[in-house]
């Protein structure tokens, strides 16, 4: 079954500040993510990954093409529904673990996760599940009253997978999951993924690290430079 | 119910040579946070005013939908009728909480007095409720026969988004309810309006030159600038990736908002 695919998706940034500079950085990108999948967008730096990733979160606008993403039984189009539909794909049926953790400060880890776990899930029940994935992602129960802004870039890094894994999306989106982690950390969350897989979900990844997306990922999908492309 | 609490198109009202509002449509859904963004002067307190019926526009409708699901024109309907609304459905938190507030009357006065104007009548209920409403806003029990005199600018603003939320409204218009505080009481401030927000699933309409709050706080975003609506969307889309050169400008002059 098909969970998510791109027609002919295309995104230029027009920069107004910068004479109107304009910098193409995808076209005609026609992805394809199925059922129990994982997708790793591969190609050098600054050639778009990023920038796919998060326009297929709905994050950047995609100024050309189609973004059909399946949600509750229907295939939507995410380059063309309002905003409040965009806001119940991400909460139903989309997670995204950015590059670096960005959240509200001043609360807690636990919360932050426990927050992500979905609308209905039972309050204690979720913080539970929570403190689990933390604990499982080696966050240090000490840690998990405490907001993350003062933890170290791994330490961060993982409350955010947390925060991605908790929801049970059907489709995830990792950019650079594992940059900041260690051997052993690295490996769990390899772990995780391929638990994730298991349950049927589909992932597009961002993977750096050549060692987690041999373990991980099924298929390559290059991201090129325009230029090179052209 | 599924329609919007709130519809306004074609909004113009003009100052003179000044065009406060310049054909402004606006949406806002159950349970959502809609920021009204944009520099000084760019029209969006005229914008509140008018969305809240409280100024007539020149130009341009606003619907209102009401609890049992019936539409209103808002600019149409009687005086009365619209003091009515603002005592229970609606609620108004402005930038000076001395606008709202009765400084010669007890904080939990403050607070009964929009149940009374509600028809609330039996005292204790009416101060079990306001020492509810003062605890949820982080204000101890102990104050509540308090002047409001006696209370601190943050205090003060707590005290009037309690008195706001006691009637429980699906719909608060905010101006600037963190302007004018100092950046520690703002941070709190800001922690304790999105807890309530989420929690009571009330519509917000928020008005701020401050996107980093607009960011924390609001699902949408509306940039203005002199009246118009120059780029309107999900708001971390349109902070992320602007597309008018104004928003561009806006963004590009905050760090990390
Ligand atoms: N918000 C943005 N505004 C303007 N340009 C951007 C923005 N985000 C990314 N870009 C540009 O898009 C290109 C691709 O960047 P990115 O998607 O981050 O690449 P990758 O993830 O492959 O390293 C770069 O030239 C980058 O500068
Ligand atoms: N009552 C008024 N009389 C004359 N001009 C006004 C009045 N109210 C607002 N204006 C003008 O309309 C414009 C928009 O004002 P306002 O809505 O307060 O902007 P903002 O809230 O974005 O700072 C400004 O140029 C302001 O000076
Ligand atoms: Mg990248
Ligand atoms: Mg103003």
């Amino acid at each position: 079954m098909i969970l998510l695919r791109t027609e002919a998706l295309a995104k230029t940034f027009t920069l107004h500040l910068q004479g109107g500079t304009r910098i193409p950085v995808l076209t005609a990108v026609e992805l394809v993510l199925r059922e129990g999948e994982c997708l790793a967008l591969t190609g050098p730096s600054g050639a778009g990954k990023s920038t796919l990733l998060r326009s297929l979160y709905g994050n950047y606008r995609a100024d050309g093409g189609r973004i059909l993403v399946r949600h509750d039984g229907d295939m939507v189009d995410l380059a063309a529904v309002e905003p409040r539909t965009v806001l119940a794909v991400r909460e139903r049926t989309l997670g995204y673990v950015s590059q670096f953790l960005r959240v509200v400060p001043r609360v807690a880890a636990l919360d932050l996760v426990a927050e992500m776990a979905g609308r209905n899930a039972e309050p204690g029940e979720a913080r539970r599940r929570a403190a689990a994935l933390l604990l499982r992602l080696n966050v240090p129960a000490r840690l998990h009253r405490l907001p993350p802004a003062t933890f170290s870039g791994g330490e961060q890094q993982r409350v955010n997978l947390a925060r991605g894994f908790i929801g049970g999306h059907p489709v995830l989106l990792l950019d650079e999951p594992t940059a900041s982690l260690d051997d052993t950390n690295r490996d769990i969350v390899i772990d995780l993924i391929r638990e994730t897989k298991r349950g049927g979900v589909g992932i597009v990844g961002i993977f750096h690290d050549g060692i987690v997306r041999e373990a991980v990922a099924d298929r390559i999908f290059p991201v090129l430079p325009l230029q090179d492309a052209a | 119910m599924t329609g919007a609490l709130l519809s306004a198109r074609g909004l113009s009202l003009a100052f003179g040579a000044i065009r406060a509002l310049d054909a402004v449509d606006a949406d806002l859904w159950p349970g959502e946070v809609l920021a009204v963004v944009g520099e000084s002067g760019s029209g969006k307190s005229t914008l509140l005013d008018v969305l809240s019926g409280r100024r007539q526009p020149q130009a341009g409708i606003v619907w209102y939908r009401d609890p049992e699901d019936h539409l209103h024109e808002l600019h149409a309907m009687p005086a009365p009728r619209l003091r009515a609304l603002h005592r229970s459905d609606w609620g108004f938190v402005h930038q000076n909480p001395r606008e709202t507030l009765r400084m010669n009357v007890s904080a939990g006065g403050n607070v009964g007095e929009r149940l009374m104007a509600q028809g609330a009548r039996h005292y204790g209920d009416i101060r079990a409720q306001a020492i509810d409403w003062l605890r949820q806003v982080e204000i101890d029990a102990d104050r509540v026969d308090d002047l409001p005199r006696t209370y601190s600018g943050g205090m003060l603003q707590r005290l009037q988004i309690a008195r706001t939320l006691v009637t429980h409204p699906r719909l608060v218009f905010m101006d600037e309810p963190t302007g004018g505080l100092d950046v520690s009481v703002q941070a709190r401030l800001l922690d304790l309006i999105r807890g309530l927000v989420a929690r009571l699933r009330v519509a917000v309409v928020l008005v701020t030159h401050d996107i980093a709050v607009a960011r924390l706080l609001a699902h949408r975003i509306m940039v203005m600038q002199r009246g118009r609506v120059v780029e309107a969307g999900l708001t971390d889309q349109v902070l992320d990736d602007p597309q008018h050169p104004y928003t561009q400008l806006l963004v590009s002059s905050v760090l990390q908002a």
